[in-house]
């Protein structure tokens, strides 16, 4: 290796025998400890070889898994986070919305959930879509209030749980035969009244008779609504189902009827309540 | 292992060539011997003052109130602050960090392009701890000559000893700067005594530990070593220096031919250089300066002192190694006047770049705002229909209140004509503050339907505290259905 190549005139010292372009380049020696650092680190490459997982078929001796380091991470996220979720099982909603730190917890961890297990339905940020209800709007078809957040969260509308909110479905005025074509068509008009949409005054004015006797039980005098029922407000702005004439003719000719699913087996309390405050920041609730 | 020529060694190649380079150097121990002079004086008031500042500041107090820390200059890294007197720095504005580091660098090229390597020389934590060491080590084992004769010599008791009290000695000078490292991350007082109480953190032992491990390795072990094969900066200041840097230089002009000099021998037809060889013996990088300049020279002027007291002793002129330019060398040589030119295009951009830098950076710690707020929209849901027609947008409001104050704001929000603001858990729309921190708000925004006239408007959230006055405002926009013509609301 260490042949002894040409040597330049000027310093005297050796070149490496390359040429590029007639510039020479001399050699210049790395030093040693330079060498013995190289081989420090392969010895630390063997050494870290044999204690952690390296190549498929060498697990290490330390027995470390990346698994295992997450688990560990996520433990120990736990512990920190289980002192806020001690204090906001103890502590009443209204008690963790007047503590700016707690109510910061809850809701990013409200936030969490949401996007997890509701968003698929009601979007994100609880923006709704048609048949799933905005959550950030004023209307509420079951109560807006936190404890009627946190009694559809938990039992869910028209569920398989005992304490499910169950009412009675729509009649399908249509597909039963319960009103004609005609009729159906002037209860329309109707209810395109009640919140002052163009409509015909004439149809409206006979539908109003047909609205009297088969729809006021559960949307009430004047349609505005009946929680007890879940029977929406027909006399607002907000529609679930869509607010114009052929969306309204089809919901009173087939009938509509949501289902949400009872959370009260899948989550725990504590994340409940953290998605009940989360639901109710939204749109400020009622 | 073959030694390399030895650059000391200023005779040619030997007509028999010595033997073919090796593949690795080997390390060409360096004993520095005491020198005493103008600029050895300099380096040991730029070493006391560097040392100073770095053991003394972080015992600087400094009051800012109440649940604050004290100390005048502190990095706190899990409070995600960083202190320098009156100015709290949160890690958003880490630029400011950046434009420190601008403004060193820029004004290490300019120092560089002027006077040479002084930070390498003078000021560089490399050469200071150096000092100390080679300081300890003279002290313990005396000076060149007796340790180079001891190191060839037989190992013996009082040779062990020695070592083992030079590196002892070391070892808690290593100690020392790698306790003081951590002065600066946590409260000095504090951290000191928990650190003998061995109650500090493992992140604390940790740091100590390894200062303690790299002073020690660097400063005693590989001293010249890190200038010359692990610094990069040696690699690219020569682009920073031209001929009209003040660099160390050898006269050679009137130094050679060099040769021994009797005294009462004539000065005639000979060099002034007595080829005494006491600026290889100080320098620490163990270079020879009358070979010109080289990579390893630090520019620490050592030799300078060396040769001015043997020429003041055989009677030549002082100053044949000497801060100079190269081109006042070459003047001098010719029998021109020297002549420095400090304005020159290099140092005209490197001044003008770090004016620019420390005039950006000036306006921006003036301008900085104590109290920001920001509101961010939600963009899911982008709108909410409300049961009455209305539109309702939401809102996250934050203000980062840097001050140790409280301030309280009351919110108000312009741009459309009955719109109406409600943050949440705060009714009556005072936004109250805490010290040190971000307040985040809720805030939801409702605009009848009728006074909407575009799909989007821009609307500024007003911030004012009743108390000073003072408003901060943030400009944002409200969205609402896209209308359709002759649509009604």
């Amino acid at each position: 290796m260490a042949v002894d190549t040409e040597r330049d005139a000027f310093t005297g010292r050796q070149t490496t025998g390359h040429e590029w372009d007639g510039i020479k380049e001399l050699n210049t020696p790395l030093p040693t400890w330079w060498l013995y650092t190289f081989y420090a680190t392969i010895a630390f490459a063997i050494v870290w070889c044999v204690l952690y997982p390296s190549l498929p078929w060498l697990k290490g001796t330390l027995g470390y898994t990346e698994r295992k380091g997450v688990a560990a991470t996520l433990e120990k996220a736990a512990a920190g986070q289980k002192t806020y979720l001690d204090r906001i099982l103890k502590s009443s909603v209204e008690e963790i919305r007047k503590d700016q730190q707690l109510l910061a917890f809850a809701r990013a961890g409200g936030r969490i959930a949401f996007n997890n297990n509701c968003a698929p339905c009601h979007q994100s940020g609880g923006a709704g879509t048609l048949g799933y209800p905005n959550l950030a709007d004023d209307d509420w078809l079951w109560g807006g209030t936190a404890a009627d957040i946190e009694q559809t969260i938990r039992y869910g509308i028209r569920s398989e749980h005992d304490k499910s909110r169950n009412p009675p479905q729509m009649p399908r005025f249509g597909v039963e035969g319960v009103l004609t074509a005609g009729q159906i068509d002037d209860v329309v008009e109707y209810v395109l009244s009640l919140s002052k949409a163009p409509h015909d005054a004439a149809r409206a004015a006979r539908g109003a008779t047909v609205f009297a006797k088969e729809c006021v039980t559960c949307h009430k005098e004047g349609g505005v609504g009946n929680r007890e029922m879940g029977a929406p407000a027909l006399n607002d702005a907000i529609w679930l189902y869509g607010g114009d004439r052929a969306a309204i003719r089809a919901t009173v000719f087939s009938a509509r009827s949501g289902v949400m699913p009872a959370w009260q087996d899948r989550l725990d309390d504590a994340t409940i309540k953290m998605l009940t405050l989360y639901v109710h920041s939204l749109g400020g609730g009622k | 292992m073959v030694a390399m020529p030895k650059r000391r060694d200023l005779e040619p190649p030997a007509a028999p060539q010595p033997p073919a380079s090796p593949l690795y150097a080997g390390r060409l121990r360096v004993y520095p011997r005491k020198v005493s002079g103008l600029w050895r004086t300099v380096k040991w008031g730029v070493l006391a003052v560097c040392l100073a500042l770095y053991y003394l500041v972080a015992w600087l107090r400094w009051d800012r109130g109440p649940n604050a820390p004290d100390q005048a200059f502190l990095i706190d890294m899990a409070g995600r602050r960083a202190y320098f007197l009156d100015l709290e720095i949160w890690p958003q504005e880490v630029y400011y960090i950046t434009g420190l580091l601008i403004l060193a660098a820029v004004g290490l090229f300019l120092a560089t392009s002027l006077f040479g390597r002084v930070w390498c020389g003078y000021t560089c934590p490399q050469t200071v701890w150096t000092d100390i060491f080679m300081l300890v080590e003279r002290w313990i084992e005396g000076d060149r000559n007796i340790r180079i004769r001891r190191d060839k010599g037989p190992t013996t008791a009082t040779k062990i000893g020695l070592k083992l009290a030079k590196h002892g000695v070391w070892l808690l000078i290593a100690f020392a700067t790698g306790g003081a490292w951590v002065w600066y991350f946590n409260d000095a007082p504090t951290v000191t005594r928990q650190f003998f109480a061995g109650e500090a953190g493992t992140g604390v032992y940790f740091f100590v530990g390894l200062f303690t491990a790299t002073t020690y390795m660097l400063a005693g072990w590989a001293r010249e070593q890190v200038c010359t094969y692990m610094c990069p900066w040696p690699r690219f200041q020569a682009a920073m220096l031209d001929e009209q840097s003040i660099i160390v230089t050898y006269e050679a002009w009137r130094g050679e031919p060099r040769g021994k000099h009797k005294a009462g021998d004539s000065w005639e037809g000979r060099g002034d250089c007595v080829a005494c060889n006491q600026c290889v013996a100080v320098c620490p990088t163990g270079i020879d300066i009358r070979d010109g300049q080289q990579l390893e020279c630090i520019g620490c002027g050592l030799c300078v002192d060396a040769c001015n007291a043997v020429m003041a002793k055989v009677g030549r002129p002082a100053n044949l190694i000497a801060f100079d330019t190269l081109a006042n060398q070459k003047a001098a040589a010719a029998g021109a006047p020297r002549h420095f030119t400090v304005i020159r295009p290099r140092t005209i951009i490197y001044a003008s770049v770090l004016a620019v830098v420390s005039l950006v950076m000036l306006a921006a710690f003036l301008m900085r705002a104590t109290v920001e707020v920001t509101v961010l929209r939600d963009r899911a849901p982008l709108f909410v229909t409300l049961s009455d027609g209305g539109v309702r947008n939401n809102y996250t409001l934050k203000i980062l209140n840097k001050t140790r104050d409280t301030p309280r704001y009351v919110l108000s929000v312009e741009g459309i004509g009955d719109l109406q603001a409600a943050a949440e858990g705060a009714d009556d729309l005072v936004l109250a503050t805490r010290p040190d921190s971000v307040a985040t708000y809720r805030v939801h925004l409702t605009a009848p339907g009728t006074r909407l006239s575009a799909e989007s408007t821009d609307v500024t959230f007003v911030l004012r505290d009743p108390a000073t006055g003072a408003t901060l405002r943030h400009r944002s926009v409200f969205i609402g259905p896209r209308l359709q013509p002759g649509e009604r609301r």
